[in-house]
């Protein structure tokens, strides 16, 4: 399977903002934040339909999201993500020195997911953080 | 805590009281200085020990935004001075611009117990609060910037003088203000553009007014309102050559205006704007011919803004001049303009005793003081941070009372301006007793805080015992004694309570905020509602209703009330 | 009809602090607000959603409902046994209550950092080296004949942000849109480019050449290369112009330069070129911060500590050193043994390995909503909208501060944050004192 390389954004939309003031664990949030924009060259690259899952992979882990046509210009090799817990799966904790994680401009690698499912956030959440054991307080 | 102490045996210096140097008991009850108290009364024994009324600082930039945004520019000041935390104090920062608790413990440990920030920009002036609140121990207030008001310039060119004082009462009220602030009148709305302005009648575009009237009108707005201070002015041209001119001009300016009670105008931190010469190589020392004005003019006070060497952090409502000072020094530079209002700008600087235009600025401040004869018309100031750190008043204290302390600092300074200067041909030394004029009793009088700076029946007890026997060192020739004496008092005694001891600072308390109201006529203060809500929502970026500081805004609110005329 | 509607109400959602809602109350809801973005009316129609209501405390594997005043005592001997503890968040909540996490922080030892440090944290480094030319906003509206937004996109992330105070603002000498030029510099055309007389589409990443290559034809030094940044140096010189020539120039900036490579050093060339820009006209630079109180939260710590974030108390005297002593660094690195998370949701902004840790220690949140963070919890305080549900002070993204009200209660027993942080200090002081 074709797999290609894009830079990843990551940052507010508007849907981003009105949705997580609603509540996160919303349906509508979920769509406005488990979600990928993507040209449409580069879709057509990796054998997607918009609407169809796409796994995004960094250096610092993978995840899948649903592709969406960009709701702003959005150029051939690079992808936005509004910010989320879905992005945060991908994105580096290095600061170089100064607190500030990597958010934009992150390399990253797109194939299709078109079989697999997007994690809702009970799902992610039980992937990614679950405890073996409460640490007793 | 007791309620009741007795002080004895100290050797009192009360200017205000006529007191210089006795031998007497001091008694407190209930935070005031009463009589005499029970037998159980809790004694300290003072024999030997210098006793004065807690200091007050008529201006030092302690709280607000340009304070804060001061500390945030600098790192580098907070890492060489930190506080630890104790059982009964908050850790801290300090050097130039000390936190908030460290600016608390460091004042009440040098025996000063009440404190004004001279500049609050009037739109941000809940911040300054904010910070008030949080500086324990000492009382204060603050003073909004009205030089630049778009309201007040408006109303001042339209010959609307009553309206304009209404106008500055609702800022009062609204910023639980204290006084009327004025830097660089009008200065700072051009530089709103990045453009400057020089002269006394120079206008004011888009205005329409000029320097010379906002003073003046603010001045007669001041005297409408019966406010307890007066207008505290920071002139035009701050910062450049031949500058001593302006000085003298905005104290001629408003001369007319006096009515021979009491000073009308406060020019302060006098040493920025006492400049003569015409460029930075002929720079010379104003100060005689400010003394000589100040001597045979009694409208007019100051405060000296005296100059300390080593690093510290400049910062001014005065914009333009701020950037001046980037320019020529190269360092770091902070500017916030305030819309409608005013603005400011930061820039960290270092005195060198080695530079020409430093050495000639630390000769100003002291020529001024020394040269000043009423002491009860000039006031010792650092401004800080600008001339330096408040922590350094010990070492000013040393210059003025020790001719010995001034000749040893000034072999070391630049040899040009050792030259230049007058400071080496005054003898003058400060007794304690003008000492305790210069610190506490006559700021107090001008800020009209009736029971501060004096030890009199019914004062508040805020009273400062330091470890000096004048009666046994000689004091001219011992500078040394004289700064580890007001470094750190053995006593400070703040409301009739022991805030700090042999530098132990007690706890954490939090003294009063004084704010003014002045009452206008009903009918007055319609109009003027009226026509602030007519334009406010064109000058301001928030509502009218969300301006005013609400009540219950302050920890400790003070207000003082005055009868408007108007 | 029993309806109350409240006018100018400050709105707590970005750094806009827009303070001109008009809110409609019934039975004690909000049913109808007027004048809000999208955003804001998201919240203030949305506040009831998903709520905390119930003080919860982890039974094993499972969250059990608790009282206050049990789940308060446990957080404060939690927070009392870890060696370094960290407290997080602070940016959606009042100065007050920022204030007492502070003391918090300084009486338990730990380490205080606010959400500046995965925002605009890299933009006060910057501000540490250089200075900032800033103002209000108002001094924007009224004088501003030129408006830069870089790498930042109001129309969604601060939607009345440009209708308010720049672009689209009437002022005292800028009546409209017509009088301003608007120029967007952004790695996309963003629907706020859409509305630019000048967009500048730069490569991702290479903010710092195209601002330094910016800066040298400000002052009339000659660019040798043919593009920077993908951008042409005949268009870059064009920009430079323009800037020169303007009579007020502002400059915006997003996380569109503090998050992209180069990070604090882009925030540099945009302070620099700004500075630079002072000696031939007058300009000024300003961050577009997100949350409502996160300049707050930077005004605070700094009177009390010296220090705008990431603070370290565990030596016994502020230390502050982003880097090390911000959050993100000292999770990624498996430091803090006990964390208490205030109005934030890390887990799901934080990058995984630094959330990852966060999941391993004992986790306290207090926090309106459920969130990801929330359902990670060890113990869950629940609290009320600041600005809403309770009153609170909070600054500007230019630093004006504005006092929010109180519109409703807040949900049955729900307790706010100033409540809960106070009884969380008296508490811990009671335990170690």
């Amino acid at each position: 399977m074709k797999k290609i390389q894009v830079t990843l954004l990551s940052g507010r939309s508007l849907s981003q903002g009105r949705e997580k003031e609603q509540g996160k664990l919303s349906e509508s949030y979920f769509k406005s934040v488990a979600c990928c924009e993507i040209n449409g060259e580069d879709i057509k690259e990796i054998g997607l339909d918009y609407g169809e899952n796409v796994r995004i992979s960094t250096k610092y882990g993978t995840v899948v999201v649903k592709t969406t046509a960009p709701k702003q210009t959005l150029e051939r090799g690079i992808i936005f993500v509004p910010y989320g817990l879905w992005v945060a799966q991908v994105s580096g904790s290095e600061t170089d020195g100064t607190g500030m994680p990597s958010y934009k401009g992150i390399s990253s690698t797109l194939e299709s997911a078109k079989k697999e499912k997007v994690l809702t956030v009970d799902q992610l959440i039980k992937k990614s953080f679950s405890r073996k054991k409460s640490k007793k307080l | 805590m007791e309620k009741e102490i007795s002080i004895i045996n100290a050797i009192v210096f009360d200017p205000l009281n006529n007191i210089e140097g006795e031998k007497l008991d001091v008694h407190i009850r209930n935070g005031k200085i009463v009589e005499s108290v029970g037998r159980k009364a809790r004694k300290i024994n003072a024999s030997g020990k210098t006793m004065m009324p807690g200091g007050v600082d008529i201006h030092s930039h302690i709280a607000g935004s340009k304070v804060n945004t001061g500390r945030l520019l600098r790192p580098e000041d907070h890492r060489k001075d930190v506080e630890i935390k104790t059982k009964h104090t908050h850790s801290g920062v300090g050097y130039s611009i000390p936190s908030t608790r460290t600016t608390g413990y460091r004042y009440a440990k040098m025996g000063y117990t009440t404190v004004f920030e001279p500049a609050t920009p009037p739109l941000k002036t809940r911040h300054t609060h904010e910070e008030l609140d949080s500086t324990p121990i000492i009382d204060k207030g603050c003073f909004p910037l009205l030089g630049n008001n778009w309201f007040i310039m408006e109303y001042l060119r339209d010959g609307r003088l009553d309206e304009c004082a209404a106008f500055v009462a609702w800022m009062l009220k609204a910023t639980k203000g204290y006084a009327i602030k004025i830097v660089d009148p009008g200065g700072v709305e051009v530089w709103g553009w990045g453009k400057f302005i020089k002269r006394l009648d120079d206008p004011i575009p888009n205005f329409d007014v000029t320097p010379r009237e906002i003073v003046r009108g603010l001045c007669k707005v001041n005297k409408m309102l019966n406010l307890p201070h007066i207008i505290h002015v920071h002139t035009n041209n701050l910062g450049s050559p031949g500058n001593y001119q302006t000085t003298i001009e905005t104290m001629d300016a408003v001369r007319d205006l006096a009515d021979g009670k009491r000073p009308i105008i406060h020019i302060t931190h006098v040493q920025f704007t006492g400049f003569s010469g015409s460029s930075w190589v002929n720079l010379g020392s104003g100060a005689p011919e400010i003394a000589d004005y100040v001597n045979d003019h009694n409208h007019v006070s100051v405060d000296l803004g005296q100059v300390i060497f080593g690093d510290t952090t400049t910062m001014t409502a005065d914009g333009p001049f701020q950037y001046f000072l980037h320019q020529l020094s190269g360092n770091k530079w902070v500017n916030l303009d305030v819309e409608a209002e005013t603005g400011s700008g930061i820039v960290p600087f270092q005195y060198k005793r080695t530079n020409y235009v430093n050495a000639i600025q630390w000769g100003i401040g002291l020529e001024l003081a020394l040269l000043v004869k009423d002491p009860w018309r000039v006031f010792m100031t650092t401004d800080h941070p600008n001339g330096g750190p408040f922590t350094s008043y010990p070492k000013v204290i040393a210059w003025l009372m020790s001719k010995k302390a001034r000749e040893k600092m000034i072999s070391r300074i630049n040899r040009t301006a050792r030259r230049r200067l007058d400071l080496p041909n005054i003898d003058r030394e400060y007794t304690l007793g003008e000492i305790a004029t210069i610190t506490r009793a006559a700021p107090a009088k001008s800020l009209t805080l009736m029971n501060k700076g004096h030890l009199g029946l019914g004062a508040d007890a805020d009273i400062a015992i330091y470890d000096l026997d004048p009666s046994k060192v000689d004091l001219e020739n011992k500078p040394s004694t004289i700064r580890k004496a007001f470094k750190e008092t053995l006593y400070t005694i703040k409301n009739g309570k022991i805030v700090s001891k042999q530098g132990q600072i007690a706890g954490n308390s939090y003294g009063n905020t004084f704010y003014t109201e002045s009452q206008v006529s009903k009918n007055l203060e319609a109009d003027l509602m009226k026509d602030i809500q007519s334009r406010f929502k064109d000058y301001y970026t928030i509502e009218f209703e969300n301006y005013p500081i609400s009540d219950g805004f302050l920890r400790n609110p003070a207000k003082i009330n005055c009868k408007a005329d108007v | 009809m029993s309806q109350e509607v409240i006018s100018n109400v400050i709105c707590t959602v970005c750094g806009c602090s827009c303070d001109h809602l008009q809110v409609t109350i019934d039975n004690d809801k909000i049913v109808k607000v007027k004048n809000a973005c999208a955003m804001s009316s998201g919240k203030m129609l949305g506040y009831r959603n998903e709520r905390t209501t119930q003080p919860m405390m982890k039974k094993g594997t499972t969250l059990k409902p608790t009282t206050y005043e049990r789940a308060i005592d446990v957080t404060a001997k939690t927070i009392i046994k870890s060696s370094s503890p960290l407290f997080y968040g602070w940016s959606l909540t009042s100065n007050e209550a920022i204030a007492i996490g502070v003391d918090l922080a300084e009486e338990t030892g730990g380490f205080f950092d606010n959400t500046t440090s995965t925002c605009h944290g890299p933009t006060i480094l910057g501000v540490h080296e250089i200075g900032e030319s800033s103002c209000t906003l108002g001094e924007i509206r009224h004088r501003a004949d030129l408006v830069i937004y870089w790498g930042s996109n109001p129309v969604h992330a601060h939607p009345l942000h440009m209708s308010r105070y720049t672009v689209m603002s009437k002022g005292r000498f800028r009546k409209s849109r017509s009088d301003r030029k608007l120029i967007v510099v952004d790695v996309r055309k963003t629907d706020t480019a859409k509305l630019a007389d000048v967009f500048i589409q730069l490569e991702p990443n290479n903010d710092y050449e195209l601002m330094v290559a910016l800066r040298a034809a400000v002052r009339g030094d000659e660019i040798e290369q043919e593009t920077v940044a993908g951008v042409s140096i005949d268009k870059i010189e064009e920009l430079a112009e323009m800037l020169i020539n303007c009579e007020f120039g502002a400059l915006f900036f997003g996380l569109g330069l503090t998050m992209s490579a180069g990070k604090s050093k882009n925030i540099e060339a945009a302070l620099s070129l700004v500075t630079e820009l002072n000696s031939k006209t007058k300009f000024v630079i300003m961050p577009m911060r997100g949350h409502f109180n996160v300049n707050g939260a930077n005004n605070v710590t700094t009177w009390l500590t010296g220090y705008p974030y990431a603070v370290d108390f565990t030596q016994g005297f502020p230390r502050y050193n982003p880097g090390e002593t911000s959050a993100v660094d000292l999770l990624a690195r498996g430091e803090c043994d006990s964390a208490l998370i205030v109005a934030s949701d890390p887990i799901s902004n934080f990058p995984y390995q630094a959330a990852k840790h966060l999941t391993s220690i004992p986790l306290i949140t207090i926090d309106p909503h459920i969130t990801p963070t929330t359902m990670c919890s060890n113990i869950i305080l629940p609290s009320a909208h600041v600005g809403i549900e309770t009153t609170g002070s909070t600054y500007r993204m230019d630093g004006v501060v504005l006092e929010t009200r109180k519109l409703v209660d807040p949900p049955k027993g729900v307790k706010t944050d100033v409540e809960i942080l106070s009884a969380l200090l008296k508490r811990v002081k009671s335990l170690t004192r």
